[in-house]
């Protein structure tokens, strides 16, 4: 176990209702956004739950990921009113940028193209999500704009 | 004292429009000018219009100014601060109005979203400073546990998580519930789509919640509770984190506070993506750290909730009416509204409406009311056809229900739900058979598999649909919709099956011309669904222009540059549309039904 994992274990009870939180931890830890086999066997033990019960609550959520991913993840909001204000031109040109589907990750490890549930700013739809921070009323030319910056930023 | 005081919303939609920006815009230009004494920046939750942000609301003129750009701040601040001139171009409507009396918020009613763009959510001491915190204070010196949910049983209000549940009946049946001990958890797992007051709140006046959760706590025996918010709401799960930690420091959250016998603290929870634990056994399976699958009632949480004990769950709408209750009194509470819906319900207007955001009306009114004076209408040009309401599992209202007062017992009658308060308005150019298919899309996605007749049931109904739009449908699929749709309603284990079909129950009710139109004349009369409509040329506006040929990707387009007219062959032809997007004449046209 690396000393970084350690510390985020302690953060923690050792009580079985904070595995999502434990989780989620792990998860945000990893460069490549994804939980791994040894994370799993590390938060079982931890919480002194069978691994299966672990795989069981990580296979029902749709946030974790058992597959490595990209430094930055972008989630477009495929919810009706996003769908309705032009979602799909904004998912076509992302898979024109990165070059990849939905559900794929860039060759070069940067980025993963998910879709996401409403994120509540139906106010300026279409919106997408990278990372923790949201952006709105998102064109083609702007999500070029933005997909320019953050490989700038690495 | 300063002289102005500029709130700046810094509500996730207008953070996403550039807020931050404008903010430090604002910072540059008032230090420029040398005004940083004198104007106070206060960053405040959503203020409603969210489509006009960023926006800026200064005090004490009360002027808005809306789709404020970084380069717009000098010039207000050299203009208007400096100078008293307000910046029309920049104005929400000129010239500068009392703010009550814009029609967006001139028929709302601001009880939970009081605070919501007027105070700054990480900031205690403003909450405070607008009387935060002195319900807990009275109901801790001055009340009993059983008083409190007396005064909340007579007010009337009931649960604004969409079941309409009496809250003072459901606080009653976790005190008298045997178990100790008890727990209070806020539902803030808002995933409804196109639903987002419950967000607003969190990140406008989180403290709200936090005190309507220790009054709750202090009248049903608490002392622990749990607010289980989506992962997909990083600011709010943010501010709750502040919130929490000012409310701890200020001995308003933990042992004793205002030095009585009662103790309370809040924990936060994260969600991981998973619509259905928004269900009250679900999220709580999610909180126990399972996975979010719900389980038969009863027992209900009151008597059997998290980790087994008796557990008060309520949604943040719902806790943050509770102060105001106190405060005011469960008889000024019970005058607003209708005889069984009391209070205020907030809403999300989206769609194809004028003025979309979220508005806070007093329950009763009517959805012509909602639509056309708060909502402005449709826009210009367009024909109102239907209004959804209630999230994905609400129905669609026709035009001849436009009158229907908004209160629970209303809606359900109408075949709709009050939901979670999502109101999606659409035009003459959305396809009922779709839209219901578009949500049913989603709630079979989203069900969790536990039960078959969601499991399955939803897929069937699902394929049914794909059928019709296809042009494949048949009359008797129709009764089988209903029929299927009936049996999921009465036979699915939790809420989200049990109301996943009325969206196409409620469109078959209002709308059955539309599927007729689909099975009968294989015609799409919307204009929606691509495999009942096709694309026609006009010879008389055809300019022969090639633009249209060029933009094909079938060569389904042919024609003779400088020769109209173009004809669309109609076996190659996939309609996409791009022929009609390319024409500057207009002389594309798309005409329901099939042909070649």
């Amino acid at each position: 176990m690396t000393v970084e994992k350690k510390v985020i274990l302690q953060k923690f009870p050792r009580s079985p209702d904070v595995l999502l939180a434990l989780l989620h931890a792990l998860q945000r830890a990893n460069p490549q956004n994804y939980l791994t086999p040894e994370d799993l066997a590390l938060a079982a033990e931890y919480l002194g739950l069978p691994l299966s019960r672990v795989r069981d609550a990580v296979s029902f959520y749709t946030m974790f990921s058992l597959r490595p991913r990209g430094r930055h993840i972008i989630r477009v909001c495929e919810s009706p009113n996003c769908h309705l204000a032009g979602a799909w031109s904004v998912i076509e040109e992302l898979k024109k940028v990165l070059g990849i589907e939905v559900g794929e990750t860039t060759p070069d490890g940067l980025f993963t193209l998910e879709l996401t549930s409403c994120l509540g700013a139906c106010g300026v739809a279409p919106v997408m999500m990278v990372d923790e921070e949201v952006f709105g009323n998102l064109t083609p030319e702007r999500v070029r704009e933005i997909v320019r910056r953050l490989r700038e930023e690495g | 004292m300063k002289r102005l005081s500029v709130l700046l919303c810094s509500g996730s939609a207008c953070q996403s429009s550039g807020a931050l920006a404008v903010k430090q815009a604002l910072v540059e230009a008032l230090t420029a000018q040398g005004l940083m004494d004198e104007v106070q920046i206060v960053e405040t939750g959503c203020m409603g219009p969210c489509e006009l942000g960023p926006i800026l609301l200064v005090y004490p003129d009360g002027v808005y100014y809306v789709r404020v750009k970084p380069a717009d701040v000098g010039e207000i601040v050299t203009e208007h601060f400096l100078k008293g001139r307000p910046v029309r171009r920049l104005l929400w409507t000129a010239p500068a109005p009392e703010p009550r009396t814009i029609p967006f918020f001139a028929r709302q009613k601001k009880i939970v979203l009081e605070n919501c763009g007027q105070i700054d959510p990480e900031k205690i001491e403003e909450y405070i400073a607008v009387g935060g915190y002195e319900a807990l204070a009275k109901v801790l010196t001055q009340m009993t546990p059983e008083e409190v949910i007396a005064e909340i049983t007579k007010s009337g209000l009931r649960g604004r998580g969409g079941a309409g549940f009496p809250t003072g009946k459901k606080w009653q049946a976790v005190r008298e519930a045997k178990g100790n001990p008890k727990y209070v958890i806020c539902n803030a797992d808002e995933g409804d789509p196109g639903a987002f007051m419950d967000r607003a709140i969190l990140e406008g006046d989180p403290h709200s919640v936090l005190e309507g959760m220790a009054i709750a706590a202090y009248a049903v025996g608490a002392e622990k509770g749990y607010i289980y918010v989506r992962a997909e709401y990083p600011l709010a799960v943010k501010r709750l984190e502040v919130a929490i930690a000012q409310a701890r420091k200020m001995g308003l959250l933990g042992t004793r506070i205002f030095e009585t016998d009662f103790s309370f603290d809040i924990e936060l929870r994260m969600g991981a993506g998973a619509f259905v634990c928004g269900e009250e056994t679900a999220l709580i399976a999610s909180i126990e750290g399972k996975r979010g699958e719900p389980r038969p009632r009863p027992p209900y949480p009151a008597t059997s909730g998290l980790f087994g004990k008796p557990t008060l769950i309520n949604n943040v709408e719902t806790f943050a009416n509770v102060r105001h209750i106190i405060l005011r009194g469960a008889d000024w509470f019970a005058q607003i509204g209708t005889e069984t819906s009391k209070g205020t319900k907030v809403f999300a207007l989206a769609g194809q409406v004028k003025n979309t955001g979220l508005v806070e009306v007093p329950m009763g009114i009517t959805l012509r009311e909602l639509i056309f004076d708060v909502g402005g209408g449709v826009p210009e040009g367009r024909k109102f056809k239907a209004v959804q309401i209630g999230g994905p599992s609400g129905g669609c209202l026709p035009e001849s229900l436009l009158d229907v007062p908004i209160d629970y017992e209303s809606l359900k009658q109408y075949g709709a739900i009050m939901g979670s308060g999502g109101v999606i308005v659409l035009d003459d150019t959305s396809c009922m058979v779709n839209v219901a298919k578009f949500f049913l899309e989603f709630t079979a996605d989203e069900s969790c598999g536990k039960c078959v007749p969601c499991r399955v049931g939803l897929r069937v109904l699902l394929s049914i649909l794909e059928k019709i739009v296809r042009g494949e449908g048949s009359e008797a699929d129709l009764e089988e919709l209903e029929r299927l749709g009936r049996m999921i309603q009465a036979t699915a284990l939790c809420g989200l099956g049990q109301t996943a079909p009325n969206p196409v129950l409620s469109t078959l009710r209002y709308f059955r011309d539309e599927y007729l139109a689909h099975i009968r004349d294989k015609a799409c009369p919307a204009g929606v669904c691509p495999d009942l409509i096709h694309y026609e040329i006009d010879p008389d506006l055809c300019r022969a222009c090639d633009l249209c040929r060029r933009a094909c990707p079938t060569g389904a387009v042919q024609g003779t540059p400088r020769n109209p007219p173009y004809r669309v062959l109609q076996d190659l032809c996939i309609r996409c549309g791009a022929c009609l997007e390319a024409c500057p004449f207009g002389a594309v046209r798309k005409v329901p039904g099939r042909k070649g």
